[in-house]
């Protein structure tokens, strides 16, 4: 496809408003095919100004005499204020823009194009595949195998190729199970949790419906797992639904499991929002944080009708009760919604950070999100097409993988010293999920990943981040390894809206910038006085 | 003590409110100055104390099956929940504790029989720490503009002032005495706080007397006088800190506030901070929120938007802003006042001054603040904080408020203060135990008539000595952010008003970050500095062996020193995030230990209850970190809503897990 025709104009001159603490940028505007530049004139600096054009939210113009205004807002929450000279020129760059931002072909979007120095395509890649985790999971029992029945992505299309299923059940019944749920998403071990000897499974609603059907392979698998667990182990279903959403869930085909069917598994309710109601939430939330004339007197009520922090308490409380489970009760827990790829994930991630040291390090975050977001078939895609700023209106948009983040900074506030990686990293993160130079969020699946080739022609997130250069801004200097769970406060005393994201670009993050150089410097002072590596503890150990 | 009923209850329950774990079973005894609940678990018999001075309110309640639960509610936030078994022992200690709850005389606080084995020295060197006089001379005063007066000398014109006081040189011993006759309880315009960069001043008073239509002519010689001490600016900013509508009430009693056509080049500005009646009943309101049990999102944020607790907040935090714009940006001398002259007039000219000049910021200058613009100027800690039975009525969190816009700063400004969050609370526990005489008293007259430095101990002096646990590693000592004035950003910040969890909530542990940052660092840097320290002993000795001669077997074995010792302590802090350990860890380094050799006891053991890093955590926790049990306190957990068909479907088979 050609880009210069969706391009109207070269070039014009502008001053770029960033926000209240920026000085302006004068100089020489220009769209090309993913990017608008804006280039200072000769006396200036040299420094290009470039801005994906992925990560424009909305676009607004204004026009006046013989110039115009163009306000971005970006997917980060960053607002941008263009003033350029000439009205045509105005309209045309708006125009530009806007046919490019909202291009939907993958295989033309800038991953595909971008070869940053430094970087060998296919690095990284196979950084964090199940296969990985699998092996570590061998390790510690041999109740459970690597199964490939999915090679073809045709026993389920939003998983990957191979997953962790019990040693007990075979393909073919993977094969019936796969039906018996929806969108083939059957029963997946998601987390082995070897002190207790207890699993993390996830899965779809099962297709019970009006008639309330069953399916031997399905409660064959879930009786494996117990069986498998130790003799007469419990477990728990941890559905993310009200018990009257899940009830009428069978009005369209899906439900829940049936007691009788499933001895040994018992049913926990826990509504989780996701979907519209979410988007909602985030876009209200900004929409409060932006704005100026908000008084004081009811700035905590309006907070509240957001709904955002109770979406994290709530979120931070599911994912404790699963940890609780497997933990304290030495039960097995399987979670799962509807689709079982949204608040599903939210909280079998969730559960993992609070459980397991090595999801705390920088590595094992990264492997965590590669196999339980993308691997497990968040649509990304779909769900990050728009953040809170765009006028279209929400078809599948949601801020679940935001939502993940902003509980995994909460964990991080009231475990200062537990986390590897800081709270840059989980900006870093969020940009990435909306927009980036990299391949790693692209597409809803492993399956449409393969089609489209992503990990032969773009390049992986974790290599960019991986670079020493990065380092500073992504890892937490005060990181001690925790050999234990870290149980968060659910209460709302102990829960704070994360102004590092949400007022990001409208609160000068200077005192805080300076606070974290402080603390970098003090810690690493110690850290070359000790003259010990900080990260040997973060790979896995033998 | 005649006041103690029952000086011992065995088989006493203490409920923790927080997490589900049982109570713990104990013994209480009541003692001349404390409760202490001792309890009965053989391998740590956790002691509580709880001074008398702390209590707030004591509230019996119904008598049920396991006995009489009594509640008493402490001025720290602290909440004590006891189950006595006999109603009768219940209703002693009840008795007993609402009289030793409240004193009737002085001599009866804590601080007259508080001993902590300093000799007589020691303790007037104690006193003399923090000098008013010292800290007038580094605002460089006296100087052509300002002079010390003797006007209030034996507290003759005012007695709720101090008798050190500066007012402009142009103002003479009548003028002042007029100007005193014109203004409440006599608190006429005196120097609060004068900046030297642009020689401007800020000034504190009480309200004029002016009615409908009385003047004074003295009172507007007193302000012109305030005007032509700062020669650069050709007017000054009269700021009255209440809402507008209570100061033309007060017009009708013969107060009220100055009349811009009566006083030359005045800006009159109202700056709405509401009364000590409404503060009272804001803290009440966000403390009751605070004590929800498992309170959802809008609960808590509802509640706490109700109390109007952070708004009355922003309202001094910004008529602070105000005025510390007023004299940096607009080089314009300000007056400020309420009513009296003693509440919110305290709050304002401290927060203003905190932004304006760093040494405020620091350990030592904040102590001289509060000492300045709170005990000195007749902040009347003895009414407010109900040190002596007295009229509810007067008590109001006036400097807790003060205390919490710190935080609130210091939240904004992470390196701007030498400080840290632990060195406020502790002011504030401090404010209300009545352990030291510092705060005693509603003015410095009554403190000497009492000959309170004679016969107590100063807190100042106790902090300082204690100043390893109170300093902020992040402190930056350079002038990016602690010279000059603290800028606020100029778009709306209402988030920046956060609910204080580590001060309202402080005794629920639970609720708190689990690690704390500033402890972590304090250490790091302290061994940082042993380490460096070390090296150079050895770097010397080793020049001194070289020129010695020795042999080089002799050298080596030395410099395997440091390496041992980096080796020792890297592991001890690959631990310190498991809060059992944690508290351990920070006992092997030195300024954490408490300083046991020179306290009594009880001291000891409050001092340890104040703590973030609370022994207590480690005593209590599971094996895991510090675990709240889910299961029984958030929506997550067992009390959870049972479906909403249950009962009627046969397959509505929700579970509950067990509580342990």
């Amino acid at each position: 496809m050609e880009f210069s025709e969706l391009i109207r104009t070269g070039q014009a001159q502008a001053e770029l408003l960033r926000g209240p603490e920026m000085p302006p940028l004068r100089g020489t505007l220009c769209v090309t095919g993913h990017h608008l530049l804006l280039s200072p004139g000769p006396q200036a600096t040299p420094d290009l100004w470039l801005l994906l054009l992925r990560s424009v939210d909305s676009i607004e113009k204004r026009v006046a005499g013989d110039a115009g205004t163009i306000t971005l807002r970006c997917k980060d929450l960053r607002v941008l204020q263009l003033d350029i000279e000439g009205v045509e020129a105005t309209l045309d760059i708006a125009r530009s823009i806007e046919a490019l931002s909202s291009l939907e072909s993958v295989i033309t979007s800038f991953p595909f194009f971008y070869r940053p120095k430094g970087l060998r395509l296919g690095e990284a890649w196979h950084f964090h595949p199940p296969e990985r985790y699998y092996k570590r999971i061998a390790r510690e029992t041999r109740a459970w195998r690597l199964s490939e029945a999915n090679e073809d992505f045709s026993l389920c299309p939003s998983y990957p190729r191979a997953v962790i299923v019990p040693r007990a059940v075979d393909d073919d019944a993977l094969a019936r199970s796969a039906r018996f749920r929806q969108g083939g998403r059957f029963p997946v071990l998601s987390y082995y949790h070897a002190p207790r000897g207890t699993v993390l499974l996830r899965s779809s609603q099962p297709l019970t419906g009006r008639q309330k059907l069953r399916c031997a392979e399905d409660e064959e698998l879930l009786r494996a797992v117990l069986a498998e667990a130790r003799p007469g182990a419990r477990g728990f279903i941890v559905d993310t639904r009200s018990a009257q959403a899940a009830k009428q869930a069978r009005m369209t085909g899906g439900g829940t499991e049936a007691k009788a069917a499933y001895p040994g598994w018992k049913r926990l309710h826990r509504p989780l929002e996701r979907g519209r109601p979410l988007q909602e939430s985030f876009v209200r939330l900004m929409e409060a944080c932006g704005d100026p004339e908000q008084s004081m007197d009811r700035w905590l009520s309006r907070l509240d009708g957001c709904r955002w922090l109770s979406h994290v308490k709530e979120a931070l409380s599911t994912a404790c009760l699963a940890a609780q489970g497997m933990e304290w009760e030495g039960a097995c827990i399987l979670v799962h919604g509807a689709e079982g790829t949204d608040s599903t994930l939210l909280v079998t991630s969730l559960a993992q950070l609070i459980l397991d040291p090595l999801s705390r390090t920088m590595a094992g975050f990264q492997e965590l999100i590669e196999r339980e977001w993308i691997q497990a078939g968040h649509p990304f895609q779909l769900r990050c097409a728009h953040s809170a700023f765009s006028h279209t209106r929400p078809k599948h948009e949601a801020p679940i993988f935001l939502l993940f983040l902003d509980c995994v900074w909460q964990l991080g506030r009231q475990f200062p010293l537990s986390l590897e990686f800081g709270e840059g990293m989980l900006l870093a993160l969020f940009d990435h999920s909306y927009a980036s130079p990299f391949g790693t969020f692209l597409c809803n699946s492993e399956k449409e990943r393969c089609l489209c080739e992503v990990r032969t022609r773009t390049h992986s997130l974790w290599s960019g981040l991986n670079q020493p250069k990065e380092q500073r801004k992504l890892r937490n200097p005060l990181y001690v390894p925790n050999p234990l769970a870290i149980w968060p406060s659910v209460e709302p005393q102990s829960l704070r809206l994360w102004q590092g994201l949400f007022l990001r670009w409208t609160h000068p993050p200077e005192p805080s910038e300076v606070a974290w150089e402080k603390v970098w410097q003090i810690a690493t002072d110690q850290k070359t006085e000790g003259s010990q590596p900080t990260d040997s503890a973060s790979e896995p150990q033998p | 003590m005649e006041h103690i009923r029952t000086p011992k209850v065995e088989n006493v329950r203490l409920v923790d409110r927080i997490s589900s774990k049982k109570a713990a079973l104990g013994t209480l005894y009541l003692t001349a100055t404390h409760v202490i609940f001792v309890e009965n678990a053989p391998d740590t018999r956790k002691e509580t104390w709880i001074l008398h001075s702390q209590i707030s309110t004591i509230e019996k309640q119904a008598t049920t099956a396991t006995g009489c639960p009594l509640l008493i509610r402490c001025k720290n936030f602290q909440l004590l929940q006891l189950i006595i078994p006999q109603e009768r022992d219940c209703h002693d200690v009840y008795i007993s504790l609402i009289r030793l709850a409240r004193p009737v005389k002085y001599e009866e606080l804590y601080c007259f029989s508080f001993n902590p084995k300093l000799d007589r020295e020691e303790r007037e060197q104690g006193w003399m720490l923090i000098d008013l006089s010292e800290e007038y001379q580094r605002m460089g005063l006296p100087n052509n503009y300002w002079q010390l007066s003797d006007v209030n000398r034996d507290y003759r014109v005012c007695d709720s002032y101090p008798t050190e006081l500066y007012v402009p040189r142009t103002a003479t011993a009548h003028i002042i005495v007029g100007s005193s006759k014109f203004r409440s309880r006599r608190r006429f315009p005196v120097l609060s706080y004068y900046h030297k960069d642009n020689h401007v001043s800020i000034c504190r008073s009480s309200q004029p007397l002016s009615g409908f239509s009385a003047r004074c002519l003295e009172d507007e010689q007193m302000l012109q006088a305030i005007r032509k001490a700062s020669p650069g600016s050709d007017f000054i900013y009269v700021v009255d800190t209440r809402p507008k509508l209570n100061a033309m009430a007060n017009r009708a009693a013969g107060k009220g506030y100055e009349n811009e056509d009566n006083y030359s080049n005045i800006k009159f500005q109202f700056i709405g901070i509401e009364n000590i009646h409404v503060m009272r009943n804001s803290l009440q309101k966000m403390l009751e929120v605070c004590e929800l049990k498992s309170p959802s999102m809008s609960d808590f944020l509802w509640g706490l938007e109700n109390s109007g607790w952070l708004r009355h907040i922003k309202a001094i935090m910004d008529a602070g802003i105000f005025i510390a714009k007023a004299v940096s940006e607009e080089g314009a001398s300000v007056l400020v006042h309420c009513s009296d002259g003693w509440d919110r007039t305290a709050q304002v000219c401290s927060v203003a001054s905190l932004l304006l000049d760093p040494h405020y910021r620091t350990l030592k200058g904040f102590m001289v603040l509060i000492e300045k613009d709170w005990i000195s100027f007749g902040h009347k800690f003895n009414h407010r904080y109900g040190n002596l039975d007295g009229d509810p009525k007067e008590i109001s969190p006036v400097i807790d408020q003060f205390i919490e816009c710190v935080w609130q700063l210091m939240e904004q400004f992470p390196c701007a203060f030498e400080f840290n969050e632990r060195f406020l609370i502790h002011i504030q526990h401090h404010i209300y135990s009545c352990q030291f005489g510092n705060f005693l008293c509603n003015s410095q007259k009554e403190r000497q008539e009492l000959k309170i430095q004679e016969r107590t101990y100063s807190l100042w002096a106790h902090l300082w000595k204690n100043r390893g646990d109170y300093l902020n590693p992040l402190f930056r000592d350079d002038p990016s952010q602690t010279q000059g004035t603290l800028h606020l950003p100029t778009t709306p910040c209402n988030f920046m008003y956060k609910f204080w969890s580590g001060m309202y909530n402080r005794f629920e542990k639970g609720l708190q970050p689990r690690q704390s940052v500033t402890d972590y660092l304090m250490a790091v840097k302290e061994e940082t500095q042993q380490l460096e320290e070390e090296l150079e002993a050895l770097e010397e000795r080793l020049e001194k062996i070289q020129k010695v001669q020795l042999n080089r077997t002799q050298v080596k074995s030395k410099q395997s020193e440091p390496s041992r010792h980096s080796g020792f302590s890297t592991s001890d802090n690959s631990t310190a995030n498991t809060p059992q350990d944690y508290s351990g860890n920070m006992k092997s380094f030195p300024s954490r230990s408490p300083s046991q050799g020179d306290e009594d006891s009880a001291l000891i053991l409050t001092q340890d209850n104040l703590k973030s890093s609370d022994p207590d955590l480690s005593a209590n926790s599971d094996q895991e970190s510090g675990v709240e049990d889910l299961s029984c306190r958030s929506p997550s957990g067992g009390e959870c809503v049972p479906s909403e068909d249950s009962g009627k479907d046969r397959d509505s088979d929700e579970a509950v897990f067990l509580t342990a």
